[in-house]
């Protein structure tokens, strides 16, 4: 669920707020807070909109653990699920653009050893 | 910060021919299409048209046979047996038709689909953020006014049939009323709130508000579909176990390479199970599959687990009639339903026309989602410009009632989230809606019907009191019209399975239709190809 709002990195757009399915956020003055953490369902599309890369949504969908922000900057994982759709400015291909889905069958049968 | 609204007056009053409710790929499609067919159309979606439902967040692999005669029609038929008789051809058919031209849009519109070694595009899957950014784009520019963040919660409707509906921004915390001659239910199926990939907003609020303006639903027992999920995490991609070994506890192997993930639920009745994707031994095969679900693996690398090498939990997330099948009964080939001026796409419209009994997971859902909110919205946009009254000359009456505030006939609060737990305790647990037998499901369905006093309950005046007590109401009907139907199915098929019979029963190849809320009405009907089922032995296969 969804773990940090970066204050250093925020820039206040309200964009989280618009987008998220769940109605997990609220501005608070100039920035969002997590006003909803219990309604946070786990799907990653606040990050992937966020044009600041200011949140972290942790994968546990069930509990909720405390994140380091700078830890996760080392990491390179805040904003590595845009960079990873390919919407962050400047990311060379997309997800999309690399997609083997289409081949996935045929490649499942050809390499599969069971 | 909580909101009081139900004391102020509508601010937010408006009319359209075409007013949409969902704003996934079925709303969409819907709304692109009613629009193009001349009609003023709204879009109201409880989240944000782009990260809303099931596909935004991951992806959907789509249905889509080249225009052979021989292969579509193996397909078809491999469908109706599979599916139990209860499919219907000429619907898989306009299906395979309609996919092909609606995808030959999306990539017009600029979705990159890859190419095969002859430069041919494959279009046979899509990124759900790619593909729901370019819808909403796509849905805007056809003229489409959006509201995000604006829960519909109840239609409004008169003798004459539906005319729009009333709803909250959860923003402002301004009620809303649109009337429009037509109203499109594309809400998804319901999840119940089981944290499944992009299903905590499909609670079934879709299904009430319709049931209460009188419509149908049909095949609600087709909803025995529980998917796998690494343990704790949300993703629900099960098609990356075709390349794992499956482990028990003490790390002896039990499975290898599974499709079918069917026996999942009886090993987990005996113990930890764990996976791990060692099937795929070299670096090349590892990258393949990294790119074709990166949401499959991004949760298990943050949670500091390598799937390929190291063995992680599995659990099961109840996907309820989103993976299931049930939903409106559709009435015609533009997805009207019994109710005039009401339509139903996607998840929320019952997929047995396509899918038979069996689920519609992954490729025919995702197709029908599509093709389907191509008619509804077509098949509205029409019904709308054609009606003789305008929308707001019409005597529109609310047609809510439970988890509302005009439902209220008890001097307690209505306290949704308890109300939620214990819907989801009758709900979700394997042993009584996997392992389905009479006496569970009875005494599951008994439980259940004991909560309906709470929906009378005093609606708390804030946002989240009044969207909250509306999916809790949402969600106890959707679960009593699953145990109802499941219970009156007195055979197994598909996705459709009491314990006291195991086998497929002839008989009873038609379609269980409900109606009514408090109270639950069924009826059978018929389905064109049941006299096609003859052979006792094919019943048996398949189970």
């Amino acid at each position: 669920m969804i773990e940090l709002v970066s204050s250093d990195r925020c820039i206040g757009c309200r964009l989280c707020v618009k987008v998220c399915p769940t109605h997990v956020f609220e501005m608070a003055g100039k920035l969002p807070v997590i006003a909803r953490q219990e309604d946070c369902q786990t799907c990653f599309m606040c990050e992937a909109y966020c044009p600041a890369d200011a949140l972290y949504v942790s994968p546990l969908g069930d509990i909720q653990v405390s994140v380091d922000e700078q830890e996760l900057i080392a990491s390179g994982l805040l904003g590595s699920w845009r960079a990873e759709i390919g919407w962050t400015p400047g990311v060379e291909a997309s997800m999309a653009e690399r997609d083997t889905t289409p081949f996935f069958e045929v490649f499942t049968e050809t390499h599969r050893k069971l | 910060m909580p909101q009081h609204i139900r004391q102020q007056p509508i601010k937010q009053n408006t009319t359209a021919d075409v007013l949409v409710l969902g704003g996934g790929p079925a709303g969409a499609w819907a709304a692109w299409n009613a629009a193009r067919n001349g009609a003023r159309v709204i879009l109201a979606d409880k989240g944000y048209l782009g990260t809303s439902g099931a596909t935004a967040p991951g992806g959907t692999t789509l249905l889509v046979i080249p225009p052979v005669a021989e292969l579509r029609e193996q397909a078809v038929t491999a469908r109706l047996r599979a599916g139990g008789y209860l499919s219907e051809n000429a619907w898989i058919h306009r299906v395979l038709d309609q996919v092909e031209r609606n995808l030959e849009l999306v990539e017009q519109w600029g979705y990159p689909f890859r190419k095969d070694e002859t430069g041919r595009p494959l279009r046979t899957h899509l990124h759900g953020p790619e593909y729901m950014k370019l819808m909403r784009r796509v849905v805007r520019k056809a003229g489409v006014k959006i509201w995000d963040q604006s829960p519909a919660l109840e239609l409004l409707h008169d003798r004459h049939g539906v005319g729009g509906a009333r709803g909250v921004n959860r923003l402002t915390g301004e009620a809303w009323e649109v009337r429009a001659n037509a109203v499109v239910i594309a809400t998804g199926g319901c999840a119940f709130l089981s944290k499944g990939l992009g299903c905590n907003v499909l609670t079934g609020e879709g299904l009430l508000m319709a049931a209460e303006a009188g419509a149908e639903l049909s095949g609600m027992e087709f909803s025995r579909q529980y998917a796998p999920s690494f343990a704790g995490g949300t993703v629900t991609r099960g098609r990356m176990l075709a390349w794992a070994t499956l482990y028990d506890g003490a790390g002896r192997p039990l499975l290898r390479g599974d499709r079918i993930f069917g026996s999942i639920p009886e090993l987990l009745s005996k113990g930890p199970v764990y996976a791990s994707l060692d099937l795929a031994d070299t670096p090349e095969k590892r990258e393949f599959l990294r790119r074709a679900h990166p949401i499959f693996f991004m949760p298990l690398e943050r949670a500091g687990i390598d799937p390929f090498q190291g063995k992680f939990p599995l659990t099961l997330r109840y996907e309820g009639t989103m993976r299931g099948t049930g939903g409106l009964r559709l009435t015609g080939a533009d997805c009207s339903t019994s109710v005039p001026g009401l339509y139903a796409a996607g998840d929320a419209a019952s997929r047995e026309k396509v899918t038979g009994a069996i689920s519609g997971g992954g490729a025919y859902n995702a197709s029908w989602a599509i093709c389907s909110g191509s008619w509804a919205g077509e098949g509205a946009a029409h019904f709308a410009l054609s009606s003789a009254r305008t929308a707001d000359s019409r005597g529109l009456t609310a047609a809510g009632r439970y988890g509302l505030q005009a439902g209220s006939d008890q001097p307690h609060a209505f306290e949704a989230k308890p109300l939620i737990t214990a819907v989801q305790r009758e709900v979700l647990p394997l042993e009584i809606n996997y392992f389905r037998s009479e006496s569970g499901v009875g005494g599951a369905l008994e439980r259940l019907d004991a909560l309906l006093p709470e929906l009378g309950g005093v609606i708390p005046p804030t946002v989240q009191g009044i969207v909250q007590s509306r999916e809790a109401a949402a969600l106890l009907m959707a679960g009593r019209w699953i145990y109802t139907a499941a219970l009156f199915r007195k055979e197994t098929r598909g996705l459709a399975h009491l314990a006291e019979y195991p086998q497929l029963d002839p008989r009873q190849t038609h379609r269980i239709i409900l109606s009514g809320t408090a109270r639950v009405n069924i009826r059978t009907e018929s389905v064109p190809h049941a006299r096609e089922l003859r052979v006792p032995e094919e019943g048996r296969a398949i189970i």
